[in-house]
């Protein structure tokens, strides 16, 4: 891997924050946009916008064209059987709150749902949601200090009651790479769909749906080099059929009167009202993007900088790393000892290193620790070691301000 | 002093630092000697929301000016709020009411007024400012 050449690829890699070079390292939070992705979408507004799947103009065709040609690059991505099997969303949130609602209409009181420990926020309250209105009960698989989900209490929560399971297949908090596959085939042993929330997954990993046998399979194009507000859903067949339509409107529907109206067939149904046409475009620019320079590199690589980052943190005195385990993502969650986390944030940033603090839309883990957030570095393919450095010493200074 | 004169105090202190490091660095220090609250008063009620770090103000009035005690679990935070604190504490509720908050802009703390910025300065000057009112209709 050329890493110079990919970081040209990058435009904003080049800026300087408070007056430092940028350091970006909020990679799980949004990943950044190469130039190819950024000339799609300029060449979308430049050359062809038009609406989609309604006019005969050569316009319209040549939008259509190119959004379906996106979404089979997202099928073939996630190896999905069918085109029909992939959903524009708006993005992970989306797509998780529309499985939610379609299954509003199939659960009973009694009905269980099964949770991890180590869900974000957006996929933990859309399934309060449908418990309070359906009766069902959510039940949540534990974890131990390391951010390891407890399968053996799992097999124990698994009943014929367990209508559908959910997970992240990558922790945003923790960066821990849960067994999904195992996950998802005791699921199934009961009767119990799964879905799976890709959004922290994708950036680090290519997921084989079919391989995985999982149900439903969520994730958001700006966490993957493409643009905000889409994201994709994919979901089998048997099951998006089964499902109620999400929205009203346009583009859904095949025959619409007074009377009654019939659904579009998959996967228009799910897709009412005009899409994020450029967006969806740009996801599939995205795609190609990542696999160009290849999962296989881009894993090996950001090992490397996990591992490198993660010794080097670790020589801080009083620095402890949450969820350090053999399987994880490159992220790296930690804390000062009797520090504040968002004081570390507010240092580091004075030196152009961009971190999140806070408790990452995931307050359950930061309960089960008794800490009231972490600092997270989160690395992408085209961060370098270098960088690392960079926090490694802005760290240090912010430790030497605030103690 | 008035709430005038203290900002002016606190701006021609600042002004004597030229990088950040030194800036924070006085921020830290002037946490230190922030009016604590007692800890009865640590309540659920007294945090300020919108901050991610914890913020506790607690007020009260003697003779008819509104003094304030605060803490923070983040020390650049409770620097912060130790400036807020300086500013306004010890003056008529009127006075806090009628209060410009500029001066935050003139000591280069300006990205902290962002409304982006988890740690809402904004929501703790909005929160010194609704216990003004509140005792200021107490008053009257
Ligand atoms: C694990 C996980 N799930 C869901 C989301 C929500 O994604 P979006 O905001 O793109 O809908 C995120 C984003 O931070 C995430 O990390």
């Amino acid at each position: 891997m050329d890493i110079q050449k990919i970081r040209s690829d990058f435009p904003i890699l080049n800026r300087k924050v408070n007056d430092h070079p940028l350091v970006y390292f909020d990679n799980a939070a949004t990943s950044q946009t190469p130039q190819v992705v950024i000339d799609c979408i300029v060449d979308y507004y430049s050359n062809y916008n038009a609406n989609i799947h309604r006019g005969v103009h050569s316009l319209s065709q040549e939008a259509t064209d190119k959004y379906e040609q996106a979404r089979e690059t997202i099928r073939a991505h996630f190896n999905a059987k069918f085109t029909r099997e992939i959903i524009f969303t708006s993005g992970t949130t989306d797509g998780i709150n529309l499985v939610a609602h379609g299954f509003s209409g199939l659960l009973k009181k009694g009905d269980e749902l099964i949770v991890s420990a180590l869900e974000h926020h957006s996929n933990i309250v859309p399934w309060q949601m449908l418990c309070e209105s359906t009766g069902a009960n959510l039940k949540v698989i534990p974890m131990n200090d390391q951010g390891i989900l407890d399968m053996q209490a799992y097999n124990e929560l698994l009943t014929d009651r367990t209508k559908l399971v959910f997970c992240n297949h990558v922790s945003n908090a923790l960066g821990v790479i849960n067994p999904i596959s195992e996950i998802i085939k005791k699921a199934h042993h009961v009767g119990a769909a799964v879905l799976v929330d890709g959004a922290q997954a994708t950036p680090h990993i290519k997921p084989n749906v079919q391989e995985l046998d999982v149900d439903f399979y969520v994730a958001s194009a700006h966490k993957m080099c493409g643009p905000t507000g889409v994201g994709m859903l994919y979901g089998k067949e048997q099951w998006l059929s089964k499902l109620p339509p999400y929205q009203g409107g346009g583009e859904m529907i095949a025959e619409v009167t007074f009377e009654k109206t019939t659904y579009a067939d998959l996967p228009h149904k799910f897709e009412a009202g005009t899409p994020n046409i450029c967006g969806g475009i740009a996801f599939g620019a995205a795609i190609d993007y990542m696999n160009e320079i290849g999962f296989a590199e881009i894993h090996d690589y950001e090992k490397e900088l996990l591992d490198y980052g993660t010794s080097e943190l670790k020589k801080i005195p009083g620095l402890k790393i949450y969820g350090e385990t053999a399987h994880k993502a490159a992220v790296i969650s930690f804390n000062l000892q009797g520090i504040h986390p968002y004081d570390v944030g507010s240092i580091v940033d004075k030196l152009g290193v961009a971190v999140r603090t806070g408790h990452h839309c995931a307050q359950p883990i930061m309960d089960y620790f008794k800490i009231p957030g972490t600092v997270r570095a989160s690395f992408a393919f085209y961060n370098t070691k270098q960088e690392i450095d960079t926090l490694v010493s802005a760290v240090k200074l912010a430790q030497k301000m605030l103690s | 002093m008035t709430i005038q004169e203290i900002q002016n105090e606190i701006v021609d202190e600042f002004s004597m630092f030229d990088d950040w490091m030194q800036r924070y660095e006085y921020m830290i220090e002037l946490g230190k000697s922030l009016p604590l609250i007692e800890d009865r008063y640590k309540t659920q009620a007294n945090i300020i929301k919108g901050c991610q770090s914890k913020v506790w103000v607690h007020a009260e009035l003697q003779d008819d000016k509104l003094v304030f005690t605060a803490d923070s679990d983040a020390i650049i935070t409770k620097g912060i709020i130790a400036i807020l604190v300086r500013a306004f504490s010890n003056q008529s509720p009127q006075a806090i009411i009628d209060a410009d908050t500029k001066f935050i802009d003139e000591i280069g703390l300006k990205e902290h007024l962002s409304p982006t910025r988890a740690n809402g300065l904004v929501s703790m000057i909005k929160q010194l400012k609704l216990y003004a009112v509140a005792y200021q209709t107490q008053l009257n």
